[in-house]
């Protein structure tokens, strides 16, 4: 294919990729920035989206109906999870950095686990709510994708309108610049963490839905999400909802861009140390400040 | 901690290293060489922990160093045919010089983005072991059992495929990291790594590079993390890509949390933990991945600072 | 043990399959038992099986496949009439685990055998200690790196062929039937090394050119910029992608070339534990993929292959008859039933009785020395030839077509046909 198409197919890709990127990443976006902890199990929150869709498709027959259905009880399902852990384990340790660390990573391998034992090893398709191809003069694209784009954009505009202009919002931004100050002010910061940490695995199991159609539903599919939220996270600086997008584009465009230009692998390791390098030069991210 | 307390410090860490030495006479054969593998991994674990329990700066790359260490040692001796312990040698030097690298660059960032940063590297170390696979074998790895020649000590040669070098040879490198460790951390250096960790704004303003202090940490952190991997190949006699993968960056972390960061034989007891507790819970069901995740979970909520960690606070505070 | 007589063709086949029956029939089970119930102090094999991680699909099977041959040899009086154990641990599909556990199967349960390995990486990590340790090693992993000589004396791969003679085989159909310009997409590290490795080598033979030759990163989950990069004079589009990707994988060929697309090769490494007929892989259809061991059974299908489909657990769908919906993964864990039943046939010719140094090199002579191992209950795949030297075994290879949403066969090659220049001779290594 020529240069022009290779380059549109690129962009296309790297859009799609952005905005599930996006959606994936805000979660563990706000939990970190809030509550200030590193959820290792982040990603199994995504794979729990995923499989409880694949779930979904099997009870309800139509594809469409399916869909809806994921894409309402599963985040409500793994919010619910994320409650519990939450109220069992997290709230316990006091939600001490590296405590924290220990007990997501035990969540990792409990939800892996359980994933594995309940629904098997295998990875297992979804099929879209709706299928279409875009016919262009070189390529054929998926039409799912770009469904898939529009929803992850309404649901973070829907989330930043909820930071912007909620009383929860409002308590999450004061929480994160300074909880002290915030509890003194009457914010209630426990069941905001609680609130926050659910949050956090919604949004997350919410991209798992809409990306388990053009994936499989697979028990180590979260290993990956959760990479590339990391990523996104700390380019975009903590807790910010824009800094979160302009680095999901960052990152979703630069890795199939640069793969134009170089071989697959090459590509990803100057796209890899290219993130490294941003960060190296704006420590707290593109949009964040300094933070220890 | 003052060294008031060094008489029974030395006691306890030289006991211990006397009594693993002792043990390879009474363990079974299976927990012999499961012994010699704890005590490589723990050398990982120990040099993760310089970083993080001493300096307070937690990484999620050192699979990058210890894969440094591997591939340090193992190209060597598979393509030069070189000596365990000139590979031993280039295994520790390799490591060094990626960590002095590194450093340079990331340790302008802190906290979270230097979590990042050093991920990202380690990824990119990892993608390019798998790219130059003409030398590295990428994912399948190399082989050294064949081409490792058997260890010369005064006039006997003793292949690397005896337990009792791998035994000895894993307690030997853990012992002098153990006790290099130890004296890192009783030292002024070691000091003011604590007092960094502690606050790191005030150590500057009292004077110190923190910068210089950070580096060094990293390097000798690097350093063992790469003696680790490369007495892994010698021993194991297996070199691969996995092992830089973003998984062996989070067990030295692991076993360090669990054991009790910022205490010297935390790491030992943390990696030894795991390694048992997946063994035993594999052997009463296939899904032993839960109980180990319980585990965790149960330990962090009664161990918040690790099994050692915790042991200080509440009984033993002159541990260091 | 008959020598196998060059040819083949379907009637061949039927021949032999025929005749093959009328033999079966006195072995299946609830025919006069000819054997008496095993005694004795058990074999016990060692089974390091990939019950979680990445290989954890196969495991399952390997697991299934393992336990119904166990059961068969136990009803036809066990190994040299004692009853033959499995004991089975876990590695993980981890190269750092693999070691441990062939360690802890020898050292602590005190093994005979240890088997059952299927990916490469884990096979080499967990080789050397089974060299050091000196207990024999069946691989069940179709990779090169047994027959290539890298590894030790101790280890065996007798029950499956490896890749290298795979692609071979498959190179000269290709060139034939579907076309001389390939454009190879594989995965980035050394699976996809080998397909690349060995069918360039295949193809510069026969007058064919490889246009391009696209190495996927392993962490990749979408592959719609590859197919940008395939040029377009591709006559044939040879892809050997695997892991939980693959689905997307056809999707998005499916999406980006829709009806003008070059000829598409395969191998069921892609689709192995996957429905051919799931939504999404439409595309599929009239597209070629290599099997060993042909997933829909149909009316050439040996009465042996149907007898070990009902005692494994598979429909003529090559699903499980439990769960319609549970594909098997049928072209690998014939694997396991072969190795176990030549593992059978060696303790038996070497008189092999306790894990001990000299029965070891017995048993590990008596394997050296075999050189063929015919179709039969214990070979339900095909005649097999084995070269001792390499401590690998040679197969039919089958090229199918998805049709209809199935996969029908259209060419089963000669044994060959995939053989290639050793490179390699373990007899000549010390044990």
């Amino acid at each position: 294919m020529s240069f022009g198409p290779h380059l549109f197919l690129a962009l296309l890709e790297g859009t799609v990729t952005a905005f599930v990127l996006a959606l994936t990443a805000l979660g563990l976006s706000l939990v970190f920035g809030v509550m200030r902890i590193v959820n290792v199990a982040h990603g199994e929150f995504f794979m729990l989206g995923a499989v409880l869709a694949w779930v979904c498709a099997s009870l309800v027959g139509s594809p469409l109906g399916g869909f809806l259905f994921a894409l309402i009880a599963a985040p409500l399902a793994v919010g619910a999870i994320a409650l519990a852990a939450d109220r069992l384990v997290l709230r316990r340790v006091d939600y001490h950095p590296e405590s924290t660390i220990v007990a997501t990573i035990g969540l990792l391998y409990i939800l892996q686990q359980a994933v594995l034992t309940l629904y098997g090893p295998d990875a297992r398709p979804v099929p879209a709510p709706v299928s279409f191809t875009l016919q262009f003069p070189w390529f054929g694209y998926s039409g799912y994708k770009l469904v898939v784009a529009a929803i992850s954009a309404a649901l973070l505009a829907a989330t930043w309108w909820l930071l912007a202009n909620t009383r929860l919002g409002l308590y999450m931004r004061a929480a994160q610049q300074d909880l002290e100050m915030a509890q003194a002010f009457g914010v209630p910061a426990r069941r905001v963490y609680a609130i926050v940490f659910a949050l956090g695995a919604m949004l997350a199991a919410a991209a798992g839905v809409l990306v388990v159609p053009i994936q499989q539903a697979h028990y180590l599919m979260g290993l990956d999400p959760l990479l590339l939220s990391f990523i996104v996270v700390i380019l975009g600086g903590l807790g910010s909802v824009r800094g979160t997008l302009v680095a999901a584009f960052v990152v979703g465009i630069s890795d199939g861009v640069v793969s134009v230009f170089f071989s697959p692998t090459l590509a990803k390791i100057i796209a890899t140390l290219l993130v490294a390098a941003v960060l190296v030069f704006r420590p707290g991210g593109l949009f964040g400040e300094e933070r220890a | 901690m003052s060294n008031r307390a060094l008489p029974q410090v030395l006691a306890l860490h030289l006991g211990v290293l006397g009594l693993v030495f002792l043990a390879q006479f009474i363990l079974p054969p299976y927990h012999h060489t499961n012994v010699a593998r704890i005590l490589v991994l723990a050398v990982y674990a120990l040099g993760y922990n310089v970083l993080l329990g001493y300096t307070g700066l937690m990484s999620l790359g050192h699979a990058m160093f210890f894969a440094a260490g591997m591939y340090g040692a193992g190209l060597p001796v598979y393509y030069f045919e070189f000596g365990a312990l000139a590979a031993l040698g280039t295994g520790i030097l390799c490591g060094v010089v990626v960590a002095a690298l590194f450093g340079l660059v990331a340790l302008r960032t802190s906290g979270v983005s230097f979590l990042i940063v050093s991920l990202m590297f380690a990824q990119a170390f990892y993608l390019a072991s798998l790219y130059f696979n003409e030398v590295t074998l990428g994912d399948q790895g190399l082989i050294l059992s064949g081409k490792l020649a058997p260890l010369a000590l005064g006039g006997a040669s003793i292949g690397f495929h005896e337990p009792a070098l791998k035994y000895n040879g894993a307690l030997l490198v853990f012992a002098v990291c153990l006790l290099g460790t130890l004296a890192l951390r009783l030292s002024p250096i070691g000091r003011v790594l604590i007092a960094i960790r502690e606050n790191e704004e005030r150590t500057r303003l009292l004077g110190y590079d923190s910068f210089r202090y950070k580096l060094l940490s990293l390097v000798v952190s690097g350093a063992l993390a790469a003696a680790a991997g490369a007495t892994y190949a010698l021993l194991f006699s297996y070199v691969g890509s996995t092992f830089a993968s973003i998984l062996y960056s989070i067990y030295p972390l692991l076993w360090s949390l669990l054991g009790g960061i910022g205490t010297i034989l935390g790491p030992l007891v943390g990696t030894a933990f795991m390694f048992y507790l997946v063994d035993v819970a594999s052997g009463w069901t296939s899904a032993y991945l839960l109980v180990v995740g319980v585990a965790l979970v149960v330990l962090i909520l009664w161990f918040p600072r690790g099994i050692l960690g915790t042991v200080r606070a509440k009984w033993l505070p002159w541990l260091p | 043990m008959s020598k196998e007589r060059t040819g083949e063709g379907f009637s061949r086949r039927r021949t032999l399959g025929t005749l093959g029956s009328l033999a079966g029939t006195a072995l299946l089970p609830g025919a006069p038992a000819f054997a008496q119930a095993p005694k004795g102090k058990p074999i016990r094999i060692g089974f390091q099986v990939h019950r979680t991680g990445i290989g954890a699909t196969y495991g399952r099977w390997y697991e299934r496949t393992t336990t119904a041959a166990v059961k068969l040899m136990n009803e036809k009086g066990g190994i040299a009439g004692r009853p033959v154990e499995i004991v089975a641990e876990d590695d993980g599909t981890d190269p750092k685990r693999g070691p441990e556990v062939v360690e802890k199967l020898c050292k602590q349960h005190k093994v005979d055998f240890v088997y059952g390995t299927l990916f490469s990486h884990v096979v080499i990590a967990s080789a050397p200690r089974a060299g050091e340790l000196k207990i024999p090693y069946f691989v069940v992993s179709e990779g090169y790196h047994v027959a290539s000589g890298k590894l030790n004396r101790y280890v065996f791969q007798p029950g499956i062929t490896d890749v290298r003679a795979q692609v071979t085989a498959m190179s000269s159909w290709i060139l034939d039937k579907l076309g001389k310009k390939v454009t190879m997409i594989y995965p980035d590290y050394a699976f996809g090394y080998d397909h690349r490795d060995f069918f360039g080598q295949a193809v510069a033979k026969r007058g064919g050119t490889v246009l391009e030759k696209l190495a996927i990163p392993p962490t990749e989950s979408s592959f719609t910029k590859y197919f940008a990069r395939v040029p377009a004079d591709t006559e044939v589009l040879y892809h050997v992608m695997v892991g939980p990707g693959v689905l997307t994988f056809v999707k998005e060929m499916g999406e980006h070339f829709g009806k003008k697309r070059p000829q598409i090769f395969g191998f069921i490494d892609s689709l192995e534990g996957v429905d051919i007929a799931s939504p999404g892989l439409e595309f599929l259809d009239g597209t070629y993929f290599w099997e060993a061991f042909p997933r829909y059974a149909d009316s050439t299908t040996s009465a042996h292959a149907k007898s070990y489909r009902k005692l494994v657990g598979v429909n003529d769908s090559g699903a499980s008859t439990a769960d319609p919906k549970d594909v098997s993964t049928f072209s690998h864990m014939f694997g396991c039933w072969e190795t176990l039943h030549v593992i059978k046939q060696a303790v038996e010719k070497s008189g092999y009785k306790d894990p001990a140094p000299g029965d070891y090199k017995k048993l590990v002579e008596a394997l050296e020395s075999m050189t063929d191992f015919a179709e039969g209950p214990g070979h339900p795949q095909g005649p097999k030839k084995f070269n001792g030297k390499l401590h690998q075994c040679y197969g039919h290879q089958y090229v199918s077509k998805v049709e209809d949403r199935k996969l029908k066969v259209v060419h089963r090659t000669k044994i060959e046909d995939s053989l290639y220049d050793p490179e390699a001779d373990y007899t000549k290594q010390p044990l």
